[in-house]
């Protein structure tokens, strides 16, 4: 009896030591890819708000420079895209200019443009998330807030990337106006940042790639890189965005980013 | 030597910091903070307070007694957790700044301040020619150069909460004397008190959804010598109370002086054979004339996709009617004669995917008179033409006058059509062609703008406004002859 009792647990012990990998090995690239992702993205929760400055150095083949200077500020939203508001103060041309974004998980984001030479608002048809940041080689799509829901993913392979180990995965963007097929992105294992990404366009060819450099470590756990380059392979055109003055939880609230607050944005 | 005996007394300070730091950890409440040295020299301790500001941490200073003499501790933090302390304590090694982790009851958070004062602007010099001959007088020109300065000098505080805008605007140097004009385009305090805001001072106002004229934008004077769009404005004195709420935002005006129009003088283009005298007093219906104190509210909200306002102005019209007059010399000249009105303007704007529809309209009622104007019409956006970067957008809107050939507006039954090219380039290059055509006559009249960056600071701007085919009983006749092409070069500082 006492021997029965033993040999069930054992077979039991066997089973669940035999199904165990199985499990894990049953889980499919998708499941990989979207696990890595919500854990990239629970990784980047909690940081209420943000305030930096945004350098873009935009340079084309022929080496011609230009230089935009923009404030942003950020507030995280549950349950929501977060809302955005960048103000510009360089070129001289478009000082004061502001904009305002309220991003959405899935649908189209809502977005205000303030012109000061006008004292106009205007609202702004946000579908085109695929065109160019002011004449950067980031589009809009590319800067907004990275939900969860706005891709689907595809675990790829373990690759050493700079010295670090990193997964792989592919996210294809759900929206069908976005300007890209896929995306590959580098994720390093440690921290779950993304350390490089590779746009397809919706050819499929490679279009642009983004290296994101000297991660810096800000509140708890929230890594932002200080540089971000991106390289258009199609046009040889570059651009770098230097980010400076990071502050996190600085007390902005749903106050701030008020459409009305964008004419006195500055 | 100097520098040898400072350090020695940093760390001379520093030991004895650490009995009081000692001390102040038994207090219950206290925080991790970084503790970076104690200074007896202030000019010292702001200089390191300065470099770590600079790096992006967190600062605190605090006077503290030692032995008798007052002395600065440097601060970093505070920090929820000691973990995170010993994180930036690396950061800071590796910058160079080592630092002990002393607890301290939390400091009250000095705000950082928010005061921001800027001084921008604007020169630029233009070049405006006029192929065919003027028509009324030989002191007309022909080509004529223009300087613009528009500096702007702003300051804020409270977090951007409050601030005070100055914008004076000058143009010197054009044939036209009237056109050589100065006006403080904004002169402005802005307070922003939770769900309130005032406006107090001389400001500008942008209600308008459509492009080819903004009929609802009644606040401001048209400053009719600068263009022809009607898009330049002199700066409106008022007080301006808004208030958001979740059901809308209300804006309402108070307008205590009135702003004539500016129009072109005698040696100027762009007017018919008779000068529109502004030397004289304006003819105003309001016994109170130019000190008349106009009043309007506006209700503005958006639902969803669409974005929709309401408005009331009660005041002296913007719009003058001219009577004919003498001026100075005993020369026939045309008077502006302003009315009183009644006008409620509606905007209306949606989107949906690629198309904004728009609608502007007013109901003025004017010397016991009501009529309607309207402006409707929609811009589509194609982006990224041939998987370019550029966007291409049409536009078209109808233009109604009920008044008619009456009307004092040259559109009462038009359609206007544009195109917009925003190549979204490194130099934002733009151009934008319009038409606008008399469905109940032959007349034209057609405008190109086009404008791009020069290097970071300089823009460089074309632009050419004619019509054609203006048939003699129309308003626009006056102006056959005064089609031109312009070129503006403007530095941004």
């Amino acid at each position: 009896m006492l021997n029965m009792q033993c040999k069930t647990i054992h077979l039991g012990l066997l089973l669940s030591v035999l199904l165990a990998p199985i499990t894990v090995l049953a889980q499919s690239a998708e499941e990989r890819g979207l696990e890595i992702a919500k854990e990239a993205d629970r990784r980047g929760e909690g940081f209420d708000d943000f305030r930096a400055d945004m350098q873009m150095i935009l340079r084309n083949r022929q080496g011609d420079e230009s230089r935009r200077e923009i404030r942003v500020l950020g507030l995280e939203v549950k349950n929501d895209g977060d809302k955005g508001l960048s103000i510009f103060d360089e070129p001289a041309d478009v000082k004061g200019t502001a904009m305002l974004t309220y991003s959405h998980k899935t649908e189209p984001d809502d977005q205000w443009l303030y012109l000061p030479a006008l004292k106009r608002v205007k609202r702004i048809a946000s579908r085109n998330k695929s065109g160019p940041y002011m004449g950067s080689e980031f589009a809009y799509e590319d800067l907004g807030s990275q939900e969860i829901e706005k891709y689907t993913y595809k675990y790829i392979r373990d690759e050493n990337y700079d010295g670090m180990d990193c997964f792989v995965i592919e996210r294809d963007p759900v929206d069908k106006y976005s300007g890209y097929k896929r995306q590959l992105v580098w994720i390093d294992k440690q921290e779950y940042r993304p350390m490089k990404i590779e746009f397809y366009d919706r050819k499929n060819a490679l279009l642009k790639t983004l290296t994101n450099m000297g991660y810096k470590k800000y509140l708890e756990n929230h890594w932002r890189p200080d540089v971000m380059f991106m390289e258009n392979h199609q046009t040889g055109k570059t651009t770098r965005i230097v980010w400076s003055n990071y502050r996190f939880r600085t007390g902005l609230s749903d106050d701030d980013f008020q459409v009305n607050d964008l004419k006195r944005a500055r | 030597m100097i520098k040898f005996s400072r350090t020695i007394s940093i760390r001379l300070l520093l030991a004895l910091s650490l009995c009081l730091t000692l001390f102040s950890a038994t207090a219950a409440d206290t925080v991790p903070y970084l503790q970076i040295g104690v200074f007896s020299n202030k000019t010292a301790a702001k200089d390191v307070v300065r470099q770590l500001e600079k790096q992006g941490f967190d600062v605190y200073q605090q006077k503290v007694d030692m032995v008798g003499r007052p002395a600065i501790v440097v601060l970093v933090g505070p920090y929820e957790r000691s973990s995170q302390a010993r994180y930036d304590q690396n950061r800071l090694r590796e910058k160079g700044w080592p630092a002990a982790i002393k607890r301290y009851p939390e400091l009250p958070k000095p705000k950082p301040s928010t005061f921001r004062a800027s001084v921008s602007g604007l020169i630029s010099a233009e070049v405006r020619s006029f192929p065919d001959d003027a028509l009324y007088s030989s002191e007309q020109h022909d080509t004529t150069a223009s300087l613009v300065l528009q500096p702007e000098f702003y300051m804020s505080w409270n977090d951007r909460k409050s601030s005070l805008t100055f914008v004076p605007f000058v143009r010197g140097g054009d044939e036209d004397d009237e056109r050589n004009h100065a006006d403080v385009r904004e002169l402005l305090y802005i307070n922003a008190m939770g769900d309130w805001e005032l406006r107090l001072g001389v400001g500008k106002v942008f209600w308008g959804v459509t492009e080819s004229l903004h009929i609802v934008d009644v606040i401001n004077q048209v400053d009719l010598v600068e263009n022809l769009d009607g898009e330049d404005k002199l700066g409106q004195p008022m007080v301006n109370l808004s208030w958001f709420t979740d059901w809308g935002t209300w804006d309402v005006f108070a307008l205590p002086l009135f702003r004539e129009r500016t129009f072109p003088g005698e040696k100027g283009r762009l007017r018919g054979p008779l000068v529109i005298d502004t030397e004289q007093d304006a003819l105003y219906e309001s016994e109170d004339k130019d000190e008349n104190v106009d009043w309007a509210i506006r209700w503005s909200h958006y639902i969803g996709d669409w974005d929709i306002g309401l408005s009331h102005f009660s005041g002296t019209n913007r719009e003058p009617e001219f009577v004919p007059g003498l001026n100075s010399l005993g020369q026939p000249v045309l008077v502006p004669r302003y009315n009183l009105i009644d006008q409620t303007g509606l905007t209306v704007q949606a989107i949906l995917a690629d198309w904004l529809l728009k609608l502007e309209a007013t109901s003025t009622k004017e010397k016991e008179e009501r009529y309607t104007e309207a402006i409707a019409g929609f811009e589509y956006t194609r982006v990224g033409l041939f998987g370019s970067a550029i966007d291409l957008g049409f536009l078209v809107e109808y233009l109604y006058d009920e008044r008619d050939e009456l009307a004092t507006s040259v559109f009462e039954d038009d359609v206007m059509v544009g195109l917009r090219w925003v190549f979204n380039d490194m130099q934002s290059t733009e151009i934008l062609m319009g038409a606008i055509y008399d469905l109940d006559g032959t007349a034209t009249s057609s405008s190109i703008e086009a404008s791009r960056r020069l290097g970071q600071s300089w823009k460089l701007a074309l632009e050419y406004r004619g019509s054609h085919d203006v048939e003699p009983t129309e308003l626009g006749y006056a102006l056959r002859n005064d089609n031109y092409v312009q070129m503006e070069i403007g530095y941004y500082f």
